[in-house]
């Protein structure tokens, strides 16, 4: 694996067969004057055929600018500075969407990937019947006619559990409860049947018996169409429930990645260590006579995107820090089958 | 219906009685809070829990009077507080606090933190010169921040040190009972341990009471003595919180005590998925409010609102089949 981090070969070849998208060394920075916010400050992730990769991280891990930068829907003035996104379109081809000129980044949006939100009216309008939006995106990539479109719309409302589909089509998002909203961003999303769906928090907003509704709906659709998902969250129960595979950001950086049970079991980041000591857990935080025990805080607060330490950004919040830690960064290396840790010191944990 | 579990029997700070709030609007008046009764025993922390519309943010905020209820009575160390004139009530608001939930909202931003604090020490007239100085760098130091930070302004920190300064507002009129309204839900989980670990030694330091409201049920696992989980306005179930964990009676706990995720993927639950929404609050189910989304509901659940069944002395439940279906769950396992 830390070979193909490196290999500099044509295009297809540093894509292995079983991966649709592969983020390798991403930075982007929003730069204001003099100053640049490392946003994202060398982001390496992969996403297998099939499988959710959750990636997770607290606020200004850089998480969602990564998604925007796959989707390359930045705002300004963020760019991406350095590195590759390869991503694998369904007829073959390996494109690096990091460079891709925005034309052809057109025909991707929607069609090869398409990307939900937390918060279903950023990509809903409010001014038009859901099914004249669903409508819209597929009469967007395909000739079809408005009839045909109009049945796929219905289809789509269907496949996403929407009850009464072809009375919904006429309605407009407010007329609707914040759990079929979401239902109907994930329809417009899917209703062109994207290879990878980019899902940022899509379930932060809601009600916990409502998440449940959606995530197992997500499950669901990605058996029944095969698409491979990305998935951001902040939230580690969230990613137990959903994920194949879970990359672990803080401060821009991917500081860990590997299949849902191993990171779970034994995480290899110190980061990602403290961070599951902090979720309330009753076997572990109560005494034998039942009295509550202190949680385990991370010490201290994340770093400033404005002004990273040198070396490991984790470092002055790491119990495992060493003098080394604070002068190199260390890179993304092997700690176990699949599984990728960036500590010098991920032996010991 | 009127009588409730006090919990472990012990001295009741609050004891909230029928509780009810309609909110009159255009389209019509809104069951906030129906019928809310529960006790909160000196020096417990008491969760409420409930989903967006369950009313467990109106709950906490007639107690405090900070919106006028429309019926019942919440006697706080023996007055009925809903009684009181707007004077005598005053006396009354600096031994009861709140804390919000939004660290960004709840501090005016012109204000420095000194004076945010000092302001509530001020008003009830507490200290003044150098004993209010004095004061304020104490608070400042017992939420975890320093003296100096008294001369700096809300925006020079970050959501963590913020609802830090909003719990050392809260505690600047030394009070006995404090209202969290989802105190720690914005933060970020690593902060959020922080800030949990605060209030437990607060609590523990100065003896407070506490109602936790809060949707996260693993934090009000954690956190709280007892729980009261509400369902559009109304409670489902209430009594000591290990309790009502380890063995949930109503069938809304036990779909919103499954649906909560855990963060461990090698823990293979059967989880009750509940189908659609929670019905609008304009227009509440008849009888029991959860039948519409209930695995469970007959005929009988649509006719009257269900009384509160005891199950142990200080665990009750809002359900008519709750006996029928813990022997059916007994059976199950047995088998």
């Amino acid at each position: 694996m830390a070979a193909v981090l490196s290999a500099p070969s044509p295009l297809t070849a540093t894509l292995p067969e079983d991966v649709v998208l592969r983020a390798e060394d991403l930075h982007t920075h929003f730069i204001v004057g003099e100053r640049a916010a490392k946003s994202v400050d060398g982001v390496t992730l992969t996403v297998r055929r099939g499988e959710t990769l959750a990636v997770v991280g607290e606020s200004g891990s850089g998480k969602s600018v990564t998604s925007l930068s796959i989707m390359r829907l930045l705002a300004h003035p963020g760019r991406i500075v350095r590195g590759k996104i390869l991503y694998r379109m369904r007829d073959g081809t390996v494109v690096d969407l990091a460079t891709l000129p925005e034309k052809r980044m057109r025909a991707i949006r929607g069609k090869e990937i398409a990307m939900i939100f937390q918060e279903p009216m950023t990509s809903l309008n409010p001014l038009y019947t859901v099914g004249d939006q669903i409508m819209e995106m597929i009469r967007l990539h395909e000739p079809v006619s408005r009839h045909e479109a109009r049945q796929r719309a219905r289809q789509m409302l269907e496949l996403v559990e929407i009850p009464a589909a072809e009375k919904r089509l006429d309605q407009y998002p407010h007329e609707m409860s914040g759990g079929m909203r979401q239902r109907v961003m994930i329809a417009l999303a899917l209703s062109c049947n994207p290879a990878l769906l980019i899902a940022d928090e899509p379930t932060t907003a809601l009600d916990v018996t409502i998440q449940a509704q959606i995530l197992d709906l997500m499950r669901r659709l990605q058996r029944d169409i095969g698409m491979s998902i990305l998935f951001i969250t902040h939230n580690l129960g969230v990613v137990a429930e959903i994920a194949h595979e879970v990359a672990v950001m803080y401060a821009g950086r991917v500081v860990e990645q590997a299949p849902v049970e191993a990171l779970f079991a034994r995480p290899r980041h110190p980061y990602t260590k403290g961070l599951l000591a902090c979720i309330p857990n009753p076997e572990r935080d109560r005494a034998a006579d039942g009295a509550r025990l202190m949680l385990n805080p991370i010490p201290g607060n994340v770093p400033s995107v404005l002004n990273l330490p040198p070396g490991c950004t984790y470092a002055p919040r790491c119990p495992l820090v060493e003098p080394r830690c604070e002068g190199e960064a260390p890179g993304l290396v092997p700690a176990g089958p699949g599984h990728l840790s960036r500590c010098f010191r991920h032996e010991l944990l | 219906m009127n009588h409730s579990p006090s919990p472990q029997g012990g001295d009741v700070l609050l004891s909230v009685r029928n509780l009810s709030k309609r909110f009159h609007t255009a389209s019509g008046p809104v069951k906030a809070v129906e019928d809310v009764s529960f006790d909160v025993g000196r020096g417990r922390i008491v969760g409420i829990v409930g989903e967006s519309g369950s009313g467990k943010t109106t709950a906490g905020r007639c107690i405090l009077r900070l919106v006028e209820p429309s019926e019942g009575e919440a006697v706080f160390d023996g007055v009925d507080l809903f009684k009181l004139p707007e004077k005598a009530l005053r006396a009354y608001r600096r031994r009861m606090q709140i804390i919000f939930q939004d660290p960004y909202s709840s501090l005016n931003p012109r204000m420095r933190v000194g004076d945010i604090i000092g302001e509530a020490i001020d008003t009830h007239g507490l200290a003044k010169g150098a004993a209010r100085q004095a004061r304020i760098a104490d608070l400042l130091a017992r939420v975890g921040l320093s003296p100096e930070h008294a001369r700096r302004y809300p925006h020079e920190f970050s959501g963590g040190q913020r609802q830090r300064i909003g719990i050392a507002r809260a505690l600047a009129v030394e009070p006995e009972l404090i209202v969290a309204d989802e105190p720690v839900s914005a933060l970020d989980v690593s902060v959020q341990a922080q800030v949990l670990n605060l209030i437990q030694e607060l609590q523990k330091e100065l003896g407070l009471t506490m109602l936790f409201i809060s949707h996260d049920l693993t934090v009000v696992e954690y956190l709280c003595d007892d729980i009261v989980v509400l369902y559009l306005g109304r409670i489902m179930e209430q009594g000591p919180s290990r309790e009502v964990y380890a063995n949930p009676r109503h069938p809304y706990t036990k779909a919103l005590l499954s649906t909560a995720p855990i963060p461990d993927p090698t823990v293979r639950r059967e989880r009750v998925i509940l189908q659609g929404d929670i019905p609008s609050p304009l227009d509440p189910p008849s009888g029991c409010v959860f039948r519409t989304r209930c695995p469970f509901a007959i005929e009988a659940c649509a006719k009257a609102v269900p009384p509160r069944e005891s199950v142990s002395p200080s665990h009750s439940v809002a359900c008519i089949r709750q006996a029928e279906l813990a022997t059916l769950a007994t059976q199950k396992v047995t088998a």
